[in-house]
């Protein structure tokens, strides 16, 4: 069959067409997401609010870790648990009066921003860290900070391994594109510490590794130390050293944009710090329904009509404590003396007990 | 003077002579032929004398197998409820019935792989952590399949269509039945489970089922494109195939699971993450699909398609009765290949947050109560990702065995 040149000339302009709308459907991918960030939200939020979005969908979606011990894994029925889970499930008891309405969008360190800004999920709760340039170019909005965390670094006790000036020359494991990665390099950098830095791509790696004897040292963030030295083969022949390399600030996350949304994230998260100050738990909250406390009786939403502020039902913080718990409820569940991990509460003690949690009052 | 000697009768064909192996005289030719391989078998004997005996300790005193049974049913299911458990058995007793007519439909006599194939659920009743229940329906599925064995044995092999149509039916079928009715979490068996709970090997396998019985005939049409005489056909068959081999799989589903909603309209509902990854999964297979086919089809020789044509059959009969039987025959090996590596690239679904098999294995490692357990927890994953490939490749040369590959 000869085609005629005519019909050639076509089908190539058309074919060229094509390859160029796939080439523009491919092109955005690797650039920086901030151009959509700005314009998403924003149009979502004239459209509706995201509570009034999250009601109708009948559950709130939180972007979640599932592989982080403590904080966001699936238990052997396949429920997620975790301390991050329970601030998720903290959400759903304030907003519908049921913490099991949640759903976790389980997503990667790398991804987790961009669920969040493609509407995909509602609350960032993900162990991130409150950074500057998150806060502004990425477009979140930080609530209070549920966990302070630290970079830290684990030796082997016989090692005589005191401070960051005896590990100048040692091999030190981490693990590659994270913070602490950084982190490490610019605080030796800073100490004009020379050292070899060992990376690897998973924990688990890193951990196998420093315990083959690969490293003189492994770093990450200081709960992470705590919960993985308890599954080392002896646990007490190890150390983690008494120097911090880093503030690591966990805590909720919403996207800009919605303001409404993020105060109610925001004095959910207060609320459970609150609920400790007062000595409120899930456990004894109905004997403090007569309270003469004003202070309590607000929390509970006995008096004024405070969770109306954040479009909510006026028990919506008792609902929080009686479901989810105070703070200190949900800190010793996931991670407290109780279980695997027996984490010191340090920076995440109420401030009256010289820790830096500390919750604006309720007026 | 002798009667010349005339055969009337064709000399009896003796088959080859076959080789009787005393166990010293297979040894001497296997291993220690010439100074060389001696060598090297004392060397691999003693590689594995260091390789063994540590594998073995660790195997049996040092690892905490604990880990698989109390999660044995996340690595099966992820989170599908329990209460609708039973709808994945359903699933199950459905195919194992008509996978059992369809083989009886296809071979008529028993073969050692239909033996193997039976004796699975019977070998599986045997894991010791299983409960009395699960042995149970388990039987039930070796019934079944015995059950369809029989029924499609007495239909004569020319109706094998109607197995072939069963297969996809049944294919359909399970994913209603296990995506379900009605609405979310109530404890009715029919409620609605959402894909996000869908998980472990179901997810794996669904995956790998979907994405092989998807690519396979869009990759054959991108061949055909490729080979066509139109030139946009041809172009956009190119442009297809080259762009997608140009990029990873990984940045695929990466591109599907972040990117796509934010180039959706505003108010568009979500589609549903498990159907993003699966159509990043068919996209990529199919351009690579495309281009082991097109290997096939150029390794029929242009005499066939002029023989084709001479008789007068029109294009799509020409292609469908002369050249593809012809080309896939030639290219099963690459193509089985192939989807083995898709099988085990649909574990990239785990990096972009799905809970396939490796998934699983990443958040049971998660759990408190199992931290340290990665050796176990891999290596128990690995065997099974090992059974359904080494499985695959196994039908596959049966399969060419059948077709007479290699023979013809």
């Amino acid at each position: 069959m000869k085609m005629s040149p005519k019909v050639y000339t076509i089908g190539m302009l058309l074919s060229m067409v094509l390859g160029i709308i796939i080439a523009a459907c491919a092109a955005p991918a690797p650039t920086p997401v901030a151009s959509e960030e700005a314009a998403a939200p924003a149009a979502q939020e004239q459209a509706k609010s995201t509570l009034d979005i999250v009601k109708e969908r009948g559950k709130i979606i939180c972007v979640g870790n599932a592989n982080l011990p403590g904080f966001g894994f699936l238990d052997e029925e396949g429920n997620f648990s975790g301390f991050d889970v329970d601030y998720c499930k903290a959400m759903a008891a304030a907003i519908f009066g049921d913490a099991s309405k949640f759903e976790i969008r389980p997503a990667t360190a790398k991804e987790r921003f961009t669920v969040l800004q493609s509407g995909e999920a509602d609350v960032l709760i993900r162990n991130t860290t409150w950074t500057m340039s998150r806060d502004t170019d990425l477009g979140m909005n930080f609530a209070p900070t549920t966990f302070y965390d630290g970079q830290g670094i684990m030796v082997r006790k016989d090692s005589g391994i005191k401070t960051l000036q005896d590990l100048n020359g040692a091999s030190i494991c981490v693990q590659t594109g994270t913070t602490t990665e950084l982190n490490l390099a610019d605080q030796m950098a800073a100490a004009g510490i020379e050292y070899e830095p060992v990376v690897f791509e998973t924990a688990d790696e890193v951990t196998t590794a420093y315990e083959e004897g690969r490293c003189d040292a492994w770093t990450t963030d200081k709960s992470g130390l705590v919960s993985r030295q308890t599954v080392l083969k002896d646990p007490s022949a190890h150390e983690i050293m008494d120097v911090t390399l880093s503030k690591e600030p966990l805590g909720p996350a919403v996207r800009h944009g919605d303001d409404q949304w993020f105060d109610l994230v925001k004095w959910v998260t207060f609320s459970t710090f609150l609920a400790e100050e007062h000595g409120i738990t899930s456990e004894n909250i109905d004997s403090f329904m007569d309270s003469t406390d004003p202070n309590i009786r607000k929390l509970l939403g006995l008096e004024g009509e405070f969770c109306a502020k954040i479009g909510l039902e006026n028990d919506c913080f008792a609902n929080v404590i009686r479901q989810v718990g105070n703070y200190a409820e949900i800190y010793n569940r996931n991670l407290g003396p109780d279980t695997v991990f027996n984490l010191p509460r340090g920076l995440n003690s109420l401030y009256t007990d010289g820790g830096l949690l500390y919750s604006p009052p309720i007026r | 003077m002798a009667a010349p000697v005339v055969r009337t009768s064709s000399a009896e064909v003796l088959p080859p002579p076959t080789e009787r192996y005393t166990l010293l005289g297979w040894l001497k030719k296997n291993l220690f032929t010439d100074w060389f391989n001696t060598l090297l078998t004392f060397l691999a004997l003693g590689f594995l004398y260091l390789i063994i005996p540590p594998l073995l300790r660790w195997a049996f005193t040092g690892a905490e197998w604990a880990v698989i049974p109390a999660n044995f049913n996340l690595f099966m299911r992820g989170q599908y409820p329990a209460e609708q458990a039973l709808r994945i058995w359903i699933v199950l007793w459905l195919t194992a019935i008509v996978v059992g007519f369809t083989w009886g439909v296809w071979s008529k006599e028993i073969s050692p792989a239909l033996v193997v194939v039976a004796a699975i659920p019977v070998l599986l009743m045997l894991v010791p952590f299983f409960a009395m229940e699960t042995r149970l329906k388990l039987l039930g599925v070796e019934i079944l399949g015995v059950v369809g064995y029989v029924i499609g044995r007495r239909v004569p092999r020319k109706h094998n269509q109607i197995a072939t149509w069963l297969l996809i039916i049944t294919l359909f079928a399970s994913v209603f039945i296990l995506r379900g009715f009605g609405p979310e979490q109530t404890d009715s068996l029919w409620a609605r489970v959402p894909t996000n709970l869908w998980g472990g090997l179901l997810l794996s396998l669904l995956l790998s089922i979907f994405g092989i019985g998807f690519s396979f005939p869009i990759g054959v049409l991108l061949a055909l494109g490729r080979q066509s005489k139109l030139p946009a056909i041809r172009t956009v068959s190119v442009l297809y195939i080259e762009f997608i081999r140009g990029v990873p799989l990984i940045s695929l589903l990466f591109m599907g699971q972040v990117m796509l909603q934010l180039f959706l309209p505003e108010g568009f509902p979500p589609i549903d993450r498990v159907v993003r990854a699966l159509v990043a999964i068919i996209l990529f297979s199919a351009a690579y699909t495309a281009e082991n086919v097109r290997g096939g089809l150029q390794s029929v020789p242009k005499g066939q398609y002029e023989a084709a044509m001479s008789l007068g059959l029109s294009t799509y009969q020409m292609m469908r009765l002369i050249i593809l039987p012809q080309a896939l025959r030639a290219v099963i090996p690459v193509l089985v290949g192939q989807f083995i590596g898709l099988f085990k690239d649909t574990s990239l679904v785990a990096l972009v947050g799905l809970f396939d098999l490796l998934g699983i294995a990443r958040v049971v490692l998660a759990n408190p109560d199992w931290l340290g357990t990665q050796q176990e927890v891999y290596v128990f994953i690995a065997i099974l990702y090992w059974i359904f490939s080494y499985a695959m490749s196994y039908a596959s040369r049966r399969l060419e065995i059948s077709l007479g590959v290699g023979q013809r």
